[in-house]
């Protein structure tokens, strides 16, 4: 790809914001500063992977998923407003399933262990799980409101707080869930995924491809769920106090 | 003659010990207060509100004896239910202590003291989705299970036949629920039954039926505080009457 196809690209943005402007959307605003945003952070972390991969040093990796972990857990955390040390019971979560999954696909062999690999998978795990926690954490406040007079009664039924918030913890991270379950369901009916077609346009096979597609797919699943249920089971005590009490979403006692 | 030992503030009549307080420093005849399971001490409850804090309770004091019936009663929101999650210990007095057989709330494992001093929802939530399930959903919490015939009797003391046991919950009226929610409370075996309304949305057959087998409960040595808007109710089933208003609770006996 030319420099100036790269330029010409932009072409798409200014027909957005042309209809945008003869709408009256008011979004050219928007479409401007993502554009530009866009841009500049590509560029960089451009320059920035071609520097990791130039120096191929583990260190470097590190930082850098670390880094990755870091912004995810402040993004999704910021659903979870209210509830005691979220940021660091969301990095918690995904700094641990993402090691474990990475972990995984290293030791058997499933990727190579250079950074041209590990950073582009890593960042995918742990964006799916920036994800996945933000929507645990939206249905769990939605479902601490809507099924409070269900919890009480479980309470007063001689409930402890676990067992009383079992079927919105479960609710939760199922509703969580199911977002990636249903794209896992159509993948490839309704549209490529996008690692499988810029492998493809790259020149990998199609075949290739695909496996790559499918590790990353059945790594999203499973990582998604061990995020879910770890998240959940992390969240839901601090909707009681040690008196087995409920106090709602943000709440202390 | 009655020996005084006891000194509350609260306003508060009896009739049966002849004696009829005011509003201001009651005192308590000992051979009632022997016989106290749950004592309320200056209870006060605030929360905040909009337009300030506000307490639907303040400095309460208050008695439940064993085997008896009391019937709360008041307008509405003028927290009635909240003395049931306050006995309950779904949530604590800011102000005051409750105790129980003796024993403040606080010094209880609230797990096991809500088996026995239990609060019967207004609302019938059954979460499960059979009837059968429902009803075995208290014992299941420990790790127990309730044998079928039990659930055959916990159903026929609310007026519902083994047919019940299979039905699904959403299939039932919201009378069948309330029955099959107060069943599910009998499997507890409770000591005290804390019920909020229990026949709010019951005709006058299961109203009687749910009248009786509560009577029938208090006979054989349990508990009851009943919330009802209905004075006829009261003055059917109630051994004393409790009347909340403006956070002051008042009590008046049988026969006044």
């Amino acid at each position: 790809m030319t420099n100036f196809a790269t330029i010409a690209t932009v072409g798409f943005v200014f027909i957005a914001m042309g209809i945008s402007l003869w709408q009256k959307l008011n979004l050219e605003k928007d479409l401007l500063v993502a554009t530009v945003r866009a841009a500049i952070q590509l560029t960089l972390v451009g320059y920035l992977l071609q520097f990791i991969f130039d120096a191929d040093r583990w260190l470097y990796i590190l930082l850098m998923i670390t880094v990755s972990v870091l912004v995810a857990s402040r993004n999704s955390a910021s659903r979870g407003k209210g509830i005691p040390w979220i940021y660091l019971r969301v990095f918690v979560t995904i700094a641990t399933v993402a090691g474990f999954t990475l972990t995984m696909m290293v030791t058997m062999n499933m990727i190579d262990p250079d950074p041209q690999t590990l950073i582009p998978i890593s960042g995918m795990v742990v964006g799916n799980g920036m994800v996945v926690s933000s929507l645990l954490l939206n249905r769990m406040k939605e479902y601490a409101e809507s099924m409070r007079e269900e919890i009480l009664v479980a309470l007063s039924l001689g409930a402890n707080r676990s067992q009383a918030s079992r079927r919105m913890t479960t609710q939760a991270i199922k509703a969580g869930m199911i977002p990636m379950i249903d794209s896992t369901k159509t993948v490839g009916l309704v549209q490529l995924p996008g690692m499988m077609t810029g492998l493809i346009i790259a020149g990998t096979p199609p075949v290739e491809a695909v496996r790559y597609q499918l590790l990353i797919m059945f790594s999203f699943i499973s990582s998604s769920a061990l995020i879910s249920i770890l998240l959940g089971f992390l969240v839901y005590p601090t909707l009681f106090n040690k008196d087995h009490q409920f106090l709602g979403w943000g709440k202390r006692s | 003659m009655l020996s005084i030992r006891h000194r509350i503030s609260v306003r508060c009549f009896f009739v049966r010990g002849k004696i009829v307080y005011g509003e201001g420093d009651v005192f308590m005849p000992s051979t009632e207060n022997s016989r106290a399971l749950i004592e309320l001490k200056h209870i006060t409850k605030t929360y905040p509100g909009e337009r300030g804090p506000f307490s639907p309770l303040r400095d309460v004091n208050a008695q439940v004896i064993k085997k008896r019936l009391v019937v709360l009663m008041g307008p509405s929101g003028t927290g009635k239910s909240t003395l049931f999650r306050l006995l309950n210990r779904l949530e604590d007095p800011d102000e005051g202590v409750i105790s129980y057989r003796g024993k403040p709330l606080k010094e209880w494992d609230p797990v096991r003291l809500r088996r026995e001093v239990h609060y019967v929802y207004q609302s019938p939530i059954l979460f499960l989705p059979t009837v059968e399930e429902n009803l075995a959903y208290p014992l299941y919490l420990q790790d127990k299970e309730l044998e079928r015939p039990e659930m055959i009797r916990l159903l026929q003391r609310v007026g519902l036949s083994r047919s019940y046991l299979h039905r699904f919950v959403d299939d039932l009226s919201g009378g069948e629920k309330q029955r099959v929610h107060l069943a599910r409370s009998f499997s507890l075996r409770p000591e005290i039954l804390l019920l909020d309304e229990p026949t709010a949305s019951l005709d006058e057959e299961s109203t009687e039926r749910i009248e009786k087998e509560v009577r029938d409960f208090c006979d054989r040595g349990g508990t009851v505080v009943w919330i009802s808007h209905l004075r006829k109710q009261a003055e059917r089933i109630a051994d004393e009457r409790w009347y909340l208003e403006n956070g002051k609770l008042t009590r008046e006996e049988k026969g006044e």
